[in-house]
């Protein structure tokens, strides 16, 4: 149990996947504006980012390293998630179209993002083997993961609403301050560094 | 058996076909299975409406609208005010239902208070927007109810009806002007109104601040002294919270003459264009 902590504590905060792994900066920069819409997207990826790591787990488990073609995983998790995603956003507008009127346009952007691609093949590289506890840990890195990520974005469109009304100097306007801001954010996020190793 | 590189490439490629085969499969399957009828009305209605994404029906922009008005009974087909009358009309005709007439409204700014009329309190040098003045003690202007004068409606309009005139007041262009209610949204002192272009007389001031203080802080202010109420003959004026308000319905049908207008001591309250004023004013005195 301990270890599944420990693990989701990692992967949301002390390796936060876009203030330490500087991944998915672009949906961090495009959809951080209003914390609404942040809210959302934070909600669809932990969402896709969890469920697409564990079938990636699976495929990757039965079909890939039985046939000794781990070096397909790339171009496999690309397509699994792809197809995912898709077969998601129809579940969705079809069993609940509440959520899909919420989600449905940040699906489609998720689809291709670098963010969802990279939990499965972490995963991979971890040796998390066919077995149940090999599950629980990819299942729980991707949900960390996507947490973390949530983290970030709320963290991110909170000081970017406020940061309307401040007085920034003309050419700093606008993504400018934003990357400013999200430097100091990483720079504060490296004080985690170091605390748990796993 | 996979040393033989040629066989190990026909094993990818069959691994990856039959990956690509099973999702694609799911795929279609779930395409079938989970297909969304839409109605065609729908787009059919949405091709009608004006497009100003206004959100002036209560719904999320004229998709959200369309998708209402045709799927709900109970939504009426004249919410549509930018597009009148007519777009009405075309969207009873496709959803059969019976319209209302559209009442058509325009925007009106509850204050008066113009640089030389109303008293400021500080200089502000800060952002040239309503809502961030409006965050540093309600703004430079004494009376807290008083427009700021920085266009944040001018901005949020989508048809140009408002412009910043010299009086440091936002000035409404009756013929632009479609009565969506963005700009009520974008103020943040909420003084922007929509009313009916039918209506008579408006008044000129939001301050709820009790009459001497609200004539200290602005002179064309509404002082709450009640004389409009009691010379209205229909009662169409009422005062709370020290504002005068009109009942547009009560005027509209009753009223010819607007008593009230050269009753008011500070002129807040005014009569509307299209009604004459110097008649009015001839009259009551």
């Amino acid at each position: 149990m301990t270890q599944y902590i420990l693990l989701f504590v990692s992967a949301a905060v002390v390796n936060n996947f876009v203030l330490t792994r500087f991944l998915g900066l672009c949906i961090f920069f495009g959809v951080s504006r209003k914390l609404n819409a942040s809210i959302g997207m934070g909600m669809a990826v932990t969402c896709v980012m969890t469920l697409s790591s564990m079938l990636a787990w699976l495929v990757y488990n039965a079909v890939l390293v039985p046939l000794g073609l781990e070096f397909l995983r790339t171009l496999v998790f690309v397509l699994l998630i792809a197809s995912f995603v898709q077969f998601l956003e129809m579940f969705i507008k079809k069993l609940a179209p509440a959520l899909y009127s919420m989600w449905g346009i940040y699906l489609l952007l998720i689809a291709t993002n670098c963010i969802v691609l990279f939990v499965p093949l972490l995963n991979a590289d971890a040796g998390y083997g066919f077995t149940l506890a090999g599950f629980g840990m990819s299942a729980v890195n991707a949900l960390g993961s996507g947490v973390g990520f949530a983290l970030a974005l709320i963290l991110m469109s909170s000081i970017r609403e406020k940061l309307d009304y401040a007085d920034v100097p003309k050419p700093l306007q606008g993504m400018g301050i934003a990357f400013v801001v999200a430097g100091m954010l990483s720079l504060a996020f490296l004080g985690f560094s170091g605390m748990i190793s796993v | 058996m996979l040393s033989n590189p040629i066989f190990f490439a026909i094993v990818i490629v069959i691994v990856l076909a039959a990956i690509g085969l099973v999702f694609g499969l799911v795929l279609a399957v779930a395409n079938k299975k989970l297909k969304v009828e839409t109605n065609p009305l729908i787009e059919e209605v949405e091709e009608l409406l004006p497009k100003g994404q206004c959100g002036a029906c209560g719904y999320a922009g004229c998709a959200a609208y369309a998708e209402a008005v045709v799927l709900n009974p109970d939504v009426a087909p004249n919410l549509c005010v930018p597009g009148k009358q007519e777009v009405a009309d075309a969207v009873s005709q496709l959803t059969g239902k019976t319209a209302e007439k559209v009442e058509p409204h325009i925007a009106h700014v509850r204050c008066a208070g113009s640089c030389d009329k109303a008293k400021i309190d500080y200089t502000y040098t800060g952002v040239k927007d309503c809502g961030a003045a409006n965050m540093l003690h309600y703004g430079p202007k004494a009376c807290k109810y008083g427009c700021l004068g920085f266009g944040s409606c001018v901005s949020a309009c989508n048809f140009g009806a408002l412009s910043l005139g010299d009086n440091g007041l936002p000035a409404v262009d009756a013929k632009k002007c479609t009565g969506c209610g963005a700009c009520e949204k974008a103020c943040p002192k909420k003084l922007i109104k929509m009313q009916p272009t039918a209506a008579h007389v408006k008044v000129d001031c939001s301050s709820r601040d009790k009459g001497a203080a609200a004539k200290k802080n602005c002179v064309a202010a509404c002082i709450g002294c009640g004389l409009c109420a009691k010379n209205c003959p229909y009662q169409a004026v009422r005062i709370q919270d020290n504002l005068a308000f009109v009942d547009a319905a009560i005027c509209i049908e009753k009223c010819a003459e607007a008593t009230c207008v050269g009753k008011c001591p500070t002129g807040a309250i005014s009569a509307l264009a299209g009604f004459e004023t110097e008649k009015v004013l001839a009259k009551a005195n």
